[in-house]
């Protein structure tokens, strides 16, 4: 970074940390900080729709939506997060991969399962071998970030489901006493009221899901607590920037972070929540 | 010698003509990346060892574009066989176990012999006690059957640290990864006890469907242990250790 970090071996200091806290292996480890940040950003709007889709399924007057809306709340809420986290990127990519392999390469005499191996034509693979690796990072990304949204969304879903059914009834009634179609009282009536239930349920799944964010590493992501580890561990001196045992140092790091975007969150849901409650203290009023 | 260069690059020549569909195809190289001298990601962020330089010198012997990646440890042979990436070139000893579901190359590192490492002032009863291994490792079996408790970590890095935070009594682990870290360590570590033989070398793991790569690669380790390259690498990364193929 700096010209005197040439040769590190005779710094000292100031210069010493000035050249090894901008490594590029310290940069990876800065930007993986965003790496966070666009999960969030990635998954909070899937979540959202998963957690409405499921929630107005649920509500289904139609049984086998109904049904379908109830076996993806209580599936995923049943089983531990964690087996989700595993299943669902393998099994998503190699159904893709067999997808496209039947589509690509029909004329491959070979079976795909072949003893342990799971075998496409190159052609079908995703992404493909050739690929430059930051596209398979995101790819990897991607999978990840759904599998975060299809756990979390499930918990949305039961979270908008309940909150929908707390809107009170005789608002409803009175609304379709007005002439409002079932689809007017809830575009009008049912989904505006319904977010102050749903906000702490869904504050509380907002802290949950960032908490989560290091399960990104488990997933094989290059993610914050990768790096940590990655940099914090002893290095002898075939490295450039020999040190012992860092790991601590690392990781309470990450422990700052983690509560400085807790705090910021706890900060933004209050302010949130006071806005609602006003808004609805008004609506009460007019009654 | 250069006799034998020639003869060997004939034969390799011979090799990837019987074979020249696959010339030029990007083969992607599954690595830790955590276990110098063998793989580490070095201060530039970029895989690097004993292992980078080898695997580097295959591919462009078998006239393959090869591509870096890493992977942990524990699932290093379950994402090779899901396609992945296609070799494992991660400091793994061919074992019988690892052969039923993988297939390995010959050996590119001759068997190394573990050894046990404890804090300064251990006496070889320290074997006995507590015993640190890596996840899925040789080592692992070994000191499970050794009959001493063994407790198992994700990382090499944290065997170690096992050791040195008073968790365990002591770590087995390759000899060859050990020393670099107890000559660091100023006196605070020694090897104790005798060392064991386990393991039959390190090979790279290839899929066993995939057997046109591993004749491939077999050819060109072939050649680079002829040529006397292989042994200048292992000299190189391994405090001038000589080994004669």
């Amino acid at each position: 970074m700096f010209e005197y970090c040439a040769d590190p071996k005779i710094l000292e200091g100031f210069q010493w940390w000035s050249c090894y806290l901008t490594t590029v292996k310290h940069m990876n480890f800065y930007t993986s900080f965003l790496v966070v940040f666009a999960l969030l950003a990635a998954t909070v709007p899937i979540i959202l729709v998963f957690g409405f889709a499921g929630a107005i399924a649920r509500r289904s007057r139609f049984a086998p939506l109904r049904w379908l809306g109830w076996i993806y709340t209580s599936m995923v809420r049943g089983v531990p997060d964690i087996i989700f986290f595993l299943f669902v990127p393998i099994a998503m990519d190699q159904g893709i991969e067999y997808l496209r392999h039947q589509v690509k390469c029909s004329d491959w005499a070979e079976p795909i399962r072949q003893g342990n191996d799971f075998v496409v034509c190159a052609a079908a693979k995703m992404p493909l071998s050739i690929s430059p690796n930051w596209v398979h990072e995101t790819y990897g990304f991607f999978l990840a970030a759904l599998a975060f949204a299809i756990v979390f969304g499930a918990f949305a879903a039961n979270t908008i489901h309940g909150a929908l059914g707390a809107v009170p009834h005789a608002q409803l009634e009175t609304a379709a006493a007005y002439g409002m179609s079932r689809r007017q009282v809830f575009r009008r009536i049912q989904l505006p009221q319904m977010w102050v239930y749903a906000l702490p349920g869904l504050s509380n799944l907002w802290m949950i899901l960032i908490k989560a964010t290091p399960l990104l590493f488990l997933l094989g992501v290059e993610d914050i607590v990768y790096w940590a580890r990655e940099l914090g561990g002893t290095k002898t001196s075939r490295f450039a920037y020999p040190h012992p045992d860092w790991r601590l140092g690392y990781f309470l790091v990450l422990m700052v972070f983690y509560l400085g975007l807790a705090w910021v969150s706890e900060v933004f849901f209050e302010r949130m929540m006071k806005r609602l409650t006003q808004a609805r203290g008004m609506s009460e009023a007019t009654q | 010698m250069t006799f034998t260069k020639l003869l060997t690059g004939a034969a390799l020549m011979v090799a990837v003509a019987g074979s020249a569909h696959a010339e030029g195809k990007t083969i992607r190289m599954g690595t830790e990346g955590a276990y110098a001298p063998f793989n580490f990601v070095n201060d530039a962020g970029e895989i690097d060892g004993f292992e980078r330089a080898v695997g580097d010198e295959l591919c462009k012997r078998a006239k393959l574009t090869c591509t870096w990646v890493t992977n942990e440890w524990d699932s290093i042979i379950p994402n090779l066989t899901a396609g992945n990436y296609d070799t494992i070139i991660a400091g793994m000893s061919i074992t019988a176990e690892r052969d039923e579901v993988i297939d390995f190359t010959s050996e590119y590192f001759p068997p190394d012999p573990s050894a046990y490492v404890a804090l300064a002032g251990a006496d070889v009863s320290a074997t006995k006690g507590t015993v640190a291994a890596q996840t899925a490792t040789i080592q692992a079996g070994y000191v499970a059957s050794s009959g001493a408790t063994v407790v198992e970590f994700a990382t090499p890095e944290e065997t170690v640290a096992a050791v040195r935070n008073g968790e365990a009594d002591a770590v087995l682990a390759d000899h060859a990864f050990l020393n670099d870290i107890v000559k660091e360590s100023g006196g605070e570590l020694i090897f104790i006890g005798d060392e064991v033989a386990l393991g039959g070398g390190v090979g790279m793991g290839v899929r066993e469907s995939d057997t046109e790569l591993k004749a491939m690669m077999n050819e060109a380790i072939a050649s680079m242990k002829a040529d006397g390259t292989l042994s200048a690498l292992i000299a190189e990364w391994f405090d001038g250790r000589m080994v004669k193929y």
